[in-house]
């Protein structure tokens, strides 16, 4: 009788496709990371060494801790393009606080608690008064750099405690670094955080249709601010471990860090329109990342031209799947 | 919606006449016609990006591959003039316009054709454009030895008593005045930004229209290219590093929404001015440039906030998510 309303089933959307999608993302980056690393290892002699593939870590884990948060913001349908200037502000603070005497703890917790409040002021804006983030956060990224130019002007800070420096240069254990733990434990919180909880679930939502999500009793604003201020956090988590791997702050520190950290989520398959991301491939993004950026190094390719294959390895990598698509809808 | 539209000019207008006053309350000649001039030339390049920018984020895009274009574009001009200082000059610019433009295309493309968003696109092209300037330089630098005098005197040629980058900013302006108010191309722009599903049924052909919209930002910066270099006398990997944000803001100041669909060549103009204004102002106060970056920061959020306000007076409650599923 009704054939021609149950003829025709409904494709099972929250289940097959689109997992089976993202694993197929998430396999493309596995592969790449597997070609470049064989590449690295022909390439260069030096590459397949624990202390050189220690060091290669290095290229990315700050960053890639700030492309974590930056995920779900982006998943849910915002951005925050002044990170790097949290970092450079968080950074200047920290400096400020050592002229006072502070010792390492409390450098510590200067460098988080700005990044936090700068997070917070960030969501503020966004949430409260219903601003667009992505000129939002082009503006306090001037503001923010722009205190530490204030402050800092053509000087530099320095001779940060040793103590200090091992939260940058430190290892926990064997080639193992700090920094790569931290990062590590960070990737498996925000995982859970992402795939596994009602607030990431939330998250989703609200990238996909922020109206609908808000009829259904999510409080979209408040995950947007509590997401606002995780970035702000991690960036200064990641503003904690430069200027001790670096040992100095100057206001153009991690300038360009925000595109960097942007690539990350993008490569790793996140949506750049919102609601689709997953944590597994920006962990795998950055991991590529790093290893194109250290395998170019060790070949003396200068800093500037890497950034033409990362560049290139963003597009291409967001234009082969529709282009694969476009080539299989025509045939 | 119009003179509401008109009225954040007049504002941005008065700001920029209350700064110019304030500064001169303590420095009188600081308003002295000559100086006003000194500080338009200043801003020409910059305007002159804004326009360009406008075309783009009117369209709900954005480009951040302007300044990058104009370093790479720039660079080639330079090393052309070094190379063949014969070449005209005039024979460079329009050589920078269409390489410029051809940059633009390949944003173009990608957005048209592949549907990939504009930021992510401009994002990819602005690390390879930049990476170019060093590969064709091999991180060289071409300094004002090198250069011919026509190439850099071109600009500062003084013609009825302006210099000729203020007269190329003005032609620039007029043409994208008319462009924008007087072609369809113009209305398109304006159009696919207001609510892109309604282009679409009037005809237009909204990729096309964002590709001619990321032509023209090229076009604009390769010409801002040679400008730029011929004015700063120095062509390297360096030049230009971070503007693409400032010419964005020019556009926020400017009243230009982000969210497509509301701007216009008055405002842009305006939102440069403002940002020039200020640059120049800091010194004659004795304030250090060290604070020039915090304050455009600050005035980029007070604009935001203030055109939020006069948007927002429109209500448009349903439309807002209509809105939010397009961008």
């Amino acid at each position: 009788m009704s054939d021609v309303t149950t003829g025709r089933q409904l494709p099972n959307r929250l289940d097959n496709p689109l997992k089976s999608t993202l694993l197929s993302w998430e396999s493309l980056l596995v592969l790449v990371a597997v070609v470049i690393f064989v590449f690295n290892s022909y390439s260069s002699p030096y590459f397949l060494n624990e202390w050189s593939l220690s060091d290669m870590t290095f290229n990315f884990t700050e960053k890639a801790l700030i492309a974590l948060a930056m995920a779900l913001l982006i998943i849910s349908g915002e951005i925050d393009l002044s990170v790097a200037a949290i970092i450079a502000l968080a950074s200047t603070m920290m400096g400020l606080a050592l002229q006072y005497g502070a010792d390492t703890p409390v450098l510590v917790a200067v460098g988080v608690g700005v990044g936090l409040l700068c997070g917070a002021f960030n969501g503020f804006l966004v949430t409260g008064l219903k601003l667009p983030s992505i000129v939002v956060t082009i503006g306090t990224m001037s503001l923010f750099r722009g205190i530490a130019f204030i402050v800092l002007g053509d000087k530099s800070f320095g001779n940060y405690p040793a103590s200090f420096g091992w939260f940058g240069q430190g290892y926990v254990w064997w080639v193992i670094s700090f920094e790569l733990v931290l990062f590590l434990v960070f990737a498996a919180v925000y995982f859970v955080l992402l795939h596994r909880t009602n607030f990431g679930r939330r998250v989703f939502a609200i990238g996909n249709n922020d109206v609908a999500a808000q009829f259904s009793g999510v409080r979209v604003d408040r995950i947007k601010f509590i997401l606002f201020c995780l970035t702000g956090l991690m960036s200064g988590i990641a503003a904690v471990l430069l200027t001790a791997r670096l040992g100095s702050t100057r206001p153009s520190i991690a300038e360009g860090f925000e595109l960097e950290a942007i690539t990350m989520v993008v490569l790793g398959g996140v949506s750049i329109l919102g609601g689709a991301g997953s944590i597994v491939g920006v962990v795998l993004a950055a991991l590529i990342m790093g290893l194109v950026t250290f395998g170019l190094g060790l070949l003396n390719v200068p800093g500037i031209v890497m950034s033409i294959f990362i560049g290139g390895l963003l597009i291409t990598v967001i234009a082969l799947p529709i282009l694969f698509r476009m080539w299989r809808q025509r045939a | 919606m119009k003179s509401l539209a008109k009225h954040r000019e007049i504002w941005l207008g008065l700001a920029i006449v209350a700064v110019i006053i304030l500064v001169t309350l303590r420095f009188p000649r600081f308003s002295q016609p000559g100086n006003l001039l000194t500080i338009f030339n200043d801003t020409s390049i910059l305007m002159m990006l804004a326009l360009g920018q406008m075309a783009v984020i009117l369209t709900r895009s954005i480009d951040l591959s302007m300044a990058a274009n104009l370093a790479l574009t720039g660079m080639i001009a330079a090393m052309l003039n070094a190379a063949y200082p014969a070449i005209p000059i005039p024979l460079i610019m329009a050589l920078c316009v269409v390489i410029g433009g051809l940059l633009g295309a390949f944003n173009g493309v990608l957005v048209w054709k592949l549907n990939i968003p504009p930021i992510v696109v401009t994002l990819g092209t602005l690390t390879i454009f930049r990476g170019l300037v060093f590969v064709i330089s091999g991180g060289a630098w071409v300094n004002a030895a090198q250069m011919s005098p026509d190439f850099i005197g071109l600009q500062r040629a003084v013609l009825l008593g302006l210099p000729v980058l203020s007269w190329i900013a003005i032609v620039v302006a007029i043409l994208f005045f008319l462009l924008m108010t007087r072609t369809p191309l113009g209305r398109a722009l304006y159009a696919i930004g207001v609510n892109p599903t309604a282009a679409v049924y009037t005809g237009i052909n909204v990729g096309l229209t964002k590709f001619m919209a990321f032509v023209l930002a090229g076009a604009v910066s390769g010409l801002c290219g040679y400008l730029w270099i011929s004015r700063y006398v120095i062509a390297s990997v360096e030049v230009a590093s971070g503007y693409e944000l400032t010419i964005v803001a020019a556009c926020v100041i400017g009243g230009i929404s982000i969210a497509g669909g509301i701007g216009t060549v008055a405002g842009a103009l305006l939102g440069a001015l403002f940002l020039g204004v200020i640059n120049n102002a800091l010194p004659v106060i004795n304030i250090s440039p060290f604070w020039q970056m915090a304050i455009s920061g600050t005035a980029i959020l007070l604009a935001v906030i203030l055109n939020a306000r006069g948007e927002r007076r429109k209500g448009r409650v349903i439309l807002k998510s209509a809105e939010a599923a397009h961008v």
